[in-house]
């Protein structure tokens, strides 16, 4: 049948140019563009179908002027109700194992995803402060036993250490990312072309969720809980890195940028990047680029906006990453954040969460 | 049985009575009365909502955050969401519910009109709490509301917004006693089981959805309330709470609430497309068993809600199948109405162009919602505007063109008024052009990158955005005539007959609008409900007892 020809040729050119999906960037992107691809090819030809069906309706079953009678009594078909059942459950088998498949390829099933049992969870249980400090050490009780999330090693890099370890914090309105093996601290992430990289997830004060839309992965930072991602990226260039949980007011503008960089390069930017341990005094000038890159994306347009809350926060995060530099008020990261929150000064926002300690 | 076969030789004692209007302004027990006001205020708090969706995309109209504050915005997004969901989509197909399920089943009332009252009129407290605190402190944690960013974004209006929650839910849970009994318990005896209108059937999977799904949402926010007033730690991870749990329980009830939405309109599909393609409909059975199915199937897929939370690997292939197969009664309801129209001899009434229109965009969202099940996709689109895209395509696709299908087919019967085909028509054009322009640019702009509840965006979705902003517009501007439509006609339109379409069910087996206890004598079942064209040389096509406007002549479309 001539329709059921064009529709499936229809279908399969569609299924493949649709030009919906921004670069692929690493291999899970291939991977999860090809699921894609096929979904759109079947969920084309189900679309033809039905608007075929009824735009026929519309010219060709129109009542004629005049004619009271009704249509054929026809009740059902059980073949064909079999049929329509039938296909779809095969639909259904085929994607489920396909994506079974891809989200196994990608390192969804990695047992060891989220790092070691009782060393992922930090509670702030003790001390005044209304922030909780989310490293490991200090830890009193864990709530969460091994509970793998995010998106580990693949099959093949199972029991592999990863080249490159990055810890991310997310907080309002900024992602901070550490180098732990370098003593790097920076509101960029950089990382080399072609090498395994692993990211544990962290938040600070509310749900964010970390999204690199080139890469294809996600991954909600819950405060209390750790993730990871685990990927290689594959492709040279710099890339959006968006929250994608609504976190506050300011949730648009919490974006950075991802720069995959030549080996080279990214040495390059490793060495002017280390920090002069010795030197206890950081300048003004290096806050205030830190806080200006962590805030805004490149073409933000509204960055006034911005600028004093990400000033502040960029304070607030080299502050509580890098526990030597001496904050000048401990309290004035709490009047930023809490000043960003609640837009409503009856809200006390400290003793709100002091009271729920 | 006994009362019912009593009640068939007593004619209605109150039959004199009169409905004056401002009876629908009491706490009024009758059934069509309560339908009506469920009807009119839903429509009312949908123009709040559309307004506030107005705004949203005024604001995306441009890649700044310059219309709104970013704080303002967030409570445009939290009010439109939940005013849409509780208080227009909901409560609406609760008044088609109470409007139509004694007129169908044959009874004089639902089981408990008093409840049914009650469960009104806590609509409108709940609906105007919500909005006034928009003038108060609106909250601002989005619909879904999790903590801890809905502890912190300011306890007025997430105190606001928790209580009204809890309000319309309990409205919602005595709704659904109401509608459970009655179909169960009130049908004239002739009316087996499966000789039920198919509006009645899915009704029925709706009323168990509700009755299962709620209470737990009422538990998460009552422990939600707890965290935010009484400053204990259930969610709030400051205390060592887990605000997973508070994702788990919301989504048990949430997820199960998309179908609550949309199964009552999946009902009056079925019963609209039969009479308007003069068919019967195709597979009775397996259209009211799939939504059984649906409901049973939707009270276990509310993890895909959470892919990219706190779930963890297994968890996220389990609900991935059970997400998927999902697809399969429903694509039996699809490929079921396709044939019942197809071979018809349809009339293209606002009804009729509504209904179809229905399964044209629907069938987009239940495309888009198989991808999203997948979750190596969803990884990828989970929280952008791919999202948005695709639950408007089923909230706004499903539930607002069947509302409006059912509007235009029910609205003989309730006002005994015909509709102004002309206006209905634009009314259909617009809507659906609209429809498209706003929502179709958010799945490339969800694919291509961009995250949804943001006041401000990268300036490389601008264009798309600016289509979306004039769809929106289109949308705004299409309720225009609709509103004209409906009041002019309700006035002054051209009377209606009994039974304008023809139609088998027994809510056309009444006078038009029905008097007050229904039925003069309650009706006797000759024919199933969708009996079209086995009747044809028979002249015994009328149930005994039915009006005789009935008979051949009619006034048609």
């Amino acid at each position: 049948m001539l329709a059921g020809i064009i529709l499936t040729l229809a279908s399969l050119w569609y299924g493949q140019n649709h030009g919906l999906m921004p670069v692929q960037a690493s291999n899970d992107a291939a991977l999860v563009d090809g699921l894609f691809d096929t979904m759109m090819t079947i969920g084309t030809a189900i679309f033809l179908l039905v608007w075929g069906v009824l735009i026929i309706c519309l010219f060709k079953f129109r009542r004629k002027p005049g004619d009271e009678t009704d249509g054929p009594a026809i009740e059902g078909n059980i073949p064909l109700e079999i049929v329509w059942t039938a296909i779809p459950v095969a639909i259904v088998l085929v994607l489920g194992i396909y994506s079974f498949d891809v989200y196994n390829s990608m390192g969804g099933f990695d047992p060891d995803a989220a790092g070691d049992p009782g060393v992922q969870v930090a509670m702030l249980s003790e001390g005044g402060s209304a922030m909780p400090l989310m490293d490991a050490a200090s830890s009193k009780k864990a709530r969460h036993n091994h509970m793998a999330l995010g998106i580990g090693a693949s099959p093949d890099e199972i029991g592999v250490a990863p080249d490159v370890t990055v810890n991310v914090l997310g907080m309002q309105y900024a992602w901070i990312f550490t180098y732990p093996d370098l003593g790097i601290t920076s509101g960029e992430l950089h990382l080399p072309a072609n090498k395994n990289v692993r990211l544990n997830l962290k938040a600070q004060d509310v749900i964010h969720a970390f999204w690199l839309p080139e890469f294809r992965i996600k991954q909600d930072t819950i405060p209390g809980i750790e993730s990871e991602l685990r990927f290689t990226p594959t492709r040279v260039g710099d890339y959006p890195i968006v929250c994608a949980e609504l976190c506050g007011a300011y949730h648009g503008g919490m974006a950075s940028r991802l720069y995959v960089q030549a080996p080279e390069d990214y040495d390059k930017w490793v060495q002017e990047s280390m920090p002069i341990v010795e030197n206890d005094s950081q300048t003004a000038a290096d806050l205030e680029k830190l806080a200006s890159t962590v805030a805004l994306g490149e073409n933000r347009s509204d960055a006034d906006y911005l600028v004093p809350a990400a000033h502040q926060m960029g304070l607030d995060a080299k502050a509580l990453e890098q526990l030597h530099y001496t904050m000048p008020h401990d309290s004035m990261r709490h009047d930023a954040i809490s000043h960003e929150l609640m837009p409503h000064d009856s809200m006390p926002h400290d003793s709100m969460l002091r009271a729920s300690l | 049985m006994t009362t019912q076969a009593e009640m068939q030789i007593a004619p209605s004692a109150h039959a004199h009575v009169e409905r004056k209007w401002w009876h629908y302004f009491t706490f009024c027990e009758d059934h069509k009365v309560i339908g009506l006001q469920y009807l009119v205020t839903a429509f009312f708090f949908y123009a709040i909502g559309g307004a506030l969706a107005t705004a949203i995309r005024t604001e995306l109209a441009t890649p700044a955050s310059d219309f709104v504050s970013p704080n303002t915005y967030n409570s445009l997004l939290t009010l439109h969401g939940t005013i849409m969901i509780f208080l227009w989509i909901i409560p609406a197909g609760a008044g088609l519910a109470n409007y139509l399920i004694p007129l169908m089943v044959g009874a004089r009332d639902m089981a408990f009109p008093k409840m049914n009252a009650m469960a009104f009129w806590m609509v409108p407290p709940a609906g105007l709490m919500l909005v006034l605190s928009f003038f108060l402190e609106s909250p601002q944690a989005g619909w879904t509301s999790y903590p801890p960013l809905s502890l912190m974004t300011g306890k007025v209006g997430e105190g606001i917004w928790i209580f009204s929650l809890l309000i319309s839910g309990t409205s919602s849970i005595l709704g659904a006693i109401n509608f459970l009994v009655t179909i169960l318990k009130m049908r004239v005896p002739t009316m087996t089981i499966h000789k039920m209108p198919l509006f009645c059937w899915s009704m029925l999977a709706t009323a168990g959805l509700i009755l299962v799904g709620t209470p737990v949402l009422a538990g998460a926010l009552i422990l939600l309330a707890f965290d935010l007033l009484a400053g204990t730690s259930f969610f709030n991870p400051m205390g060592g709470g887990d605000p997973i749990v508070y994702q788990h329980m919301f989504w048990f009830y949430s997820h199960p609430a998309v179908y609550i939405m949309v199964l009552p309109l999946f009902g009056a599909i079925s019963e609209i497309l039969p009479v308007h393609a003069r068919k019967p409909i195709f597979g009775y059975k397996a259209i009211a068993y799939s939504s059984l199915v649906i409901s049973f199937l939707g009270l276990i897929v509310w993890a895909h809600h959470m892919f990219t939370s706190g779930t963890p690997a297994w968890l996220r292939m389990f609900f991935m199948i059970t997400t998927m197969i999902i697809a399969v009664p429903t694509g039996i309801k699809v490929f079921g109405w396709l044939a019942t129209i197809w071979g018809g001899k349809i009339s293209y009434n606002s009804a009729m162009l509504f209904a179809m229109g229905f399964i044209a965009v629907f069938v987009i969202g239940g495309i888009t919602g198989v991808m999203l099940a997948a979750v190596p996709f969803d990884i990828h689109v989970h929280d952008t505007y791919f999202v948005v895209a695709h639950l408007h395509y089923v909230l706004f696709g499903g539930s607002v063109f069947g509302i409006y299908a059912a509007i235009y087919h029910w609205f003989p019967k309730i006002t005994g008024r015909m509709v102004n085909e002309t206006l209905g028509q634009i009314h259909f054009v617009l809507t659906f052009i609209g429809m498209n322009l706003t929502f179709m640019p958010m799945h490339e702009l969800g694919l291509m990158g961009m995250n949804r509840r943001i006041a401000f965006y990268d300036a490389r979705f601008t264009s798309l955005n600016q289509l979306a902003t004039v769809g929106s517009y289109i949308l705004a501007v299409s309720t225009v005539p609709f509103l004209i439509n409906a009041v002019w006609s309700w006035m002054k339109g051209a009377k209606a007959t009994d039974n304008p379409w023809n139609a088998l069910t027994l809510e056309w087996q009444t006078s038009s609008p029905p008097a007050i206890e229904n039925f003069e004598v309650l009706p006797v079942l000759t024919t199933g409900p969708y009996d079209y064209g086995e009747h044809q040389s028979e002249e015994g096509k009328l149930p005994p007892g039915a009006s005789p406007a009935l008979s051949g002549s009619s006034s048609g479309s």
